[in-house]
């Protein structure tokens, strides 16, 4: 409260501006055509929050700080605001009397700010990942993250109905990722994804890597503008992307169909080409080039 | 003298007055020009269903050939009304295909339409042309395929913002191939996936096609062929924008956009990449409206990239992404801008996009022509409003929205009652206002003294006494519509006028302070007004006590009485 006080007193300008609209109107000293005292301040003040509390003044705050009159009512009516709920006008909220102005619990009133629910919606899909227990919007989430350039590869319409029907959009699908040489894994959320080049352009972006496997030269949708795009080195790629799938066995990302993919993953890793013993290099390369 | 003149004079005299008002007033001078009137009306607006019956507007209007009408009272968009309140639209629809079957024309908003009502539509009326559903639901992409199926020279369909429930995803095809009258087609709100084929082959043949706005199954390449048949586009709404800027499919987008120079409104960007922007720079120097409004992918940088190159631009609606600094661009670049809309992008606040004061007063002095604004903003000062009010006296609809809803003047911590004071003050032509911020009933003197010709008001928050709303029922000759929540006014308020509701089309009032009591009492002083109680989940029995608050309360005027279709728990009193 101390603080406010300093922030009113350095505007005598402004409040001269507010009252020199001419609108006498008597009934308060807000209205007239001065500076208010700060007693007609807080007469007026007092009229209308009066029956909540006491209007604390400088005097209150005599140990504290030495404002001048004006700026202590004014602050103490402002902070007198923020810690009367106001009974009377039904206010459904909590009274938040150290919350920052703008942000004082504004979310839990109901039907605050005045958005229509179509509006809200679309704004929330896009804000996150799909978490709901509806399958449209995680398939707008998935539409959000398809790459028109190649259909047959990607999830295509087709794709995503036959899913929908069999069940196999889970709601959200966080798995780990970890890379060679890097001790901290991260996880991605499959189900944010419809289709191979996505998930390699996330992974890609995760791991700040030139390139992963079956990355072409695909576009996600980005929250953030990123200056770095995911190139194919045509099958030369330093990285390759396995999984673990359900039986223990390490395979090759981009065999099978994406949404048995997704029922089989269970966790993801980039190798190194050079230490993907048992692939063979020859053998990596050709299964690259076929993405 | 005036009745010397035969009936067909006056009926062509009157053909030249468009406007429901004109013709209201020409209906009051005698019978004969009443009469004379009310045959050749083909354009009715009913701004609330349950004011009349179909079976009366029919009566009246036997040849009626366009209807618009509106349900839900105007809270129902922020979930303070139940969804089954009513609003209904089957009746009018049964009613006219029995009295009027040259309908062509229906215009819904906040109404409950099922699809057996869009298949009684498509069944029934031969001629008609053009649908428009705005906030509505309670159909499917079912009772489109219907629409799309039978009528044969529709003209236009457009869906705005609807909840629309997509079973088949197949009503697109259902247009037949001998359909090439469509003017204009909006099915943005829709959720599932269209026959793009379909979509292609219909753009392909509708020659007249002017308006389209397409949702986001429609990709990038879809979107390059359709323009590229269609570059006589003059409305149109992107699906899917996103795409690979290095790929065919954006230079060919590229390349076919340079020829869309019809194109005047550009909308949608549902999904986009912000890289793939540039595309449409070309056509930015022709559009007069702009709505980014559902594009929250796009960034400051970006969208004051593209909005500087709209010069022309006459409306933008967009998300307060865009910022103070954004908002300063536009101001320098939009010297035309009439209309302005800044969305809240976060509805839980928990990133930092916002816009303030400062914003806003950027806009007043960049933008002279400014009549029209809703602003969702972090904070706001007297100060800034009163500039406001000074730069931009031609305000109609002026629309404040803070997000903590009593936030007072951000710098003097003073309610906000001055600004608002000035703005109606300044702004003679003011006709609708919503207020917010930390308000007293001095607010409600100021627009009670100066709003003269308001109309609609809307209150959330504000106020301190029954002298606020009384101050607004006595001064504001013109009001239309008063919805209030959250606001502690009480009996004496609502009591104090009791006729004024009859020249108003309606009043809501959610958690005030008025009294079960006092409801009773109004509605029987006035028989012509249908007061309704909403209670949901509190049990208010018959017997219920007179002095308990009332949760929510609405009351319209209305010839036909109360209404038969309300469910359990709303009572008309």
């Amino acid at each position: 409260m101390a603080m406010s006080s300093e922030e009113s007193c350095s505007y005598p300008e402004e409040s001269e501006l507010e009252l020199g609209l001419g609108l006498s109107l008597g009934g308060g000293g807000a209205n007239s055509k001065t500076k208010p005292s700060p007693a007609a301040v807080e007469a007026t003040m007092a009229g209308h929050w009066g029956q909540y509390a006491r209007i604390l003044t400088a005097k209150d705050f005599r140990s504290v700080v030495s404002p001048k009159e004006c700026s202590s009512s004014s602050s103490s009516s402002s902070s007198m605001t923020k810690t009367n709920n106001n009974p009377s006008c039904g206010v459904k909220r909590t009274a938040e009397p150290s919350s920052p102005p703008g942000r004082s619990g504004a979310s839990q009133v109901v039907g605050w700010p005045p958005l229509r629910n179509y509006r809200i919606q679309s704004l929330v899909n896009h804000a996150k990942s799909p978490k709901t227990e509806e399958i449209t919007p995680a398939i707008d989430k998935c539409k959000n993250k398809t790459t028109i350039v190649d259909k047959t590869n990607c999830g295509s319409n087709l794709n995503r109905n036959v899913a929908k029907e069999k069940g196999l959009l889970k709601t959200s699908l966080f798995v780990k990722v970890n890379m060679d040489r890097i001790p901290i894994g991260r996880k991605v959320d499959l189900s944010a994804h419809s289709c191979y080049e996505t998930l390699s352009q996330t992974l890609d972006d995760m791991f700040k890597l030139s390139a992963v496997v079956g990355a072409r030269r695909s576009n996600a949708e980005e929250q953030v503008l990123k200056t770095r795009r995911s190139r194919l080195l045509n099958g030369s790629s330093e990285f390759v992307l396995t999984y673990e799938d359900k039986e223990g066995d390490w395979m090759l990302v981009g065999d099978v169909p994406w949404e048995m993919f997704l029922i089989s993953v269970k966790r993801l890793r980039i190798m190194r080409t050079a230490e993907a013993n048992g692939f063979g290099k020859c053998t990596l390369a050709y299964a690259l080039s076929c993405l | 003298m005036v009745n010397y003149f035969p009936e067909e004079v006056l009926e062509h005299v009157f053909s030249f007055l468009t406007s429901h008002r004109d013709r209201n007033a020409v209906s009051l001078v005698c019978k004969s020009w009443y009469n004379v009137e009310r045959f050749s009306r083909g354009k009715v607006f009913i701004g609330n269903c349950y004011a009349i019956s179909p079976e009366r507007l029919i009566s009246r209007f036997p040849r009626v050939r366009s209807l618009t009408l509106k349900g839900k009272p105007h809270f129902a968009d922020f979930n303070l009304v139940l969804h089954d309140w009513g609003g209904y639209v089957y009746p009018w629809i049964e009613a006219m295909a029995k009295g009027c079957t040259n309908l062509e024309e229906l215009r819904l908003k906040r109404m409950l339409v099922s699809d057996a009502s869009l298949e009684l539509i498509a069944k029934s009326f031969p001629n008609f042309k053009s649908l428009v559903l705005v906030s509505c639901e309670g159909f499917t992409t079912d009772g489109l395929a219907a629409i799309a199926s039978n009528c044969r020279f529709l003209r236009e369909l457009d869906l705005q913002e609807n909840e629309v429930e997509d079973p088949r995803g197949q009503w697109l095809s259902c247009f037949p191939d001998s359909c090439t009258s469509l003017a204009s087609l909006n099915f943005a709100c829709l959720k599932g996936e269209v026959n793009l084929a379909a979509l292609e082959r219909l753009v392909a043949r509708c020659r007249n096609l002017k308006s389209l706005r397409l949702n986001h199954a429609v990709p990038p390449d879809v979107l390059q062929k359709i323009l590229a048949r269609a570059p006589q586009l003059v409305d149109l709404g992107a699906g899917s924008f996103v795409h690979d800027p290095e790929s065919e499919t954006y230079n060919k987008l590229k390349n076919v956009m340079q020829k869309c120079t019809s194109i005047r409104s550009l909308s949608g960007f549902l999904d986009v990449n912000a890289r793939c922007l540039p595309a449409i720079y070309p056509i930015c120097i022709n559009l007069s409206s702009l709505n980014l409004s559902y594009a929250p992918g796009i960034y400051s940088k970006e969208l004051v990239k593209l909005i500087r190159k709209c010069k022309k631009l006459q409306c933008l609606w967009i998300l307060d992404t865009i910022g103070d600094k954004g908002l300063r661009v536009v101001a320098s670049a939009c010297k035309e801008l009439q209309e302005l809309r800044v969305f809240k992008s976060d509805p839980n606040d928990v990133g930092n996009a916002a816009v303030t004061e400062e914003g806003l007063v950027a806009i007043s002095a960049g933008c002279p022509n400014l009549n029209s604004l809703l602003y969702f903003c972090r904070q706001m000062t007297n100060t800034a409003l009163i500039t406001v009010a000074k730069n931009c006296p031609n305000f109609i609809r002026f629309r404040l929205c803070t997000l903590d809803p009593i936030t007072p003047d951000a710098v003097t911590m003073q309610p906000l009652d001055n600004g608002f004071g000035a703005i109606v003050q300044s702004c003679k032509g003011l006709k609708r206002l919503s207020v917010s911020g930390l308000l007293t009933d001095q607010v409600f003197l100021y627009i009670g003294m100066y709003a003269e010709q308001l109309e609609m008001l809307s209150i959330a928050f504000a106020g301190n006494s029954d002298k606020g709303m009384v101050y607004v029922l006595n001064g504001c000759k013109k009001l239309k519509k008063l919805e209030i929540r959250d606001s502690p006014f009480g009996n004496m308020a609502l009591l104090a006028d009791t006729g004024k509701y009859e020249t108003m089309r309606s009043l809501w009032m959610s958690s005030c302070k008025v009294t079960f009591g006092a409801c009773k009492s109004l509605a029987e002083k006035m028989p012509r007004l249908n007061v309704e109680i909403i209670n949901e989940g509190d049990e208010m029995e018959g017997g219920s006590d007179d002095r308990q608050n009332v949760e929510k309360m609405y009351l319209y005027r209305t010839l036909v009485g109360p209404r038969k279709d309300a469910p359990d728990s709303v009572w008309t009193l």
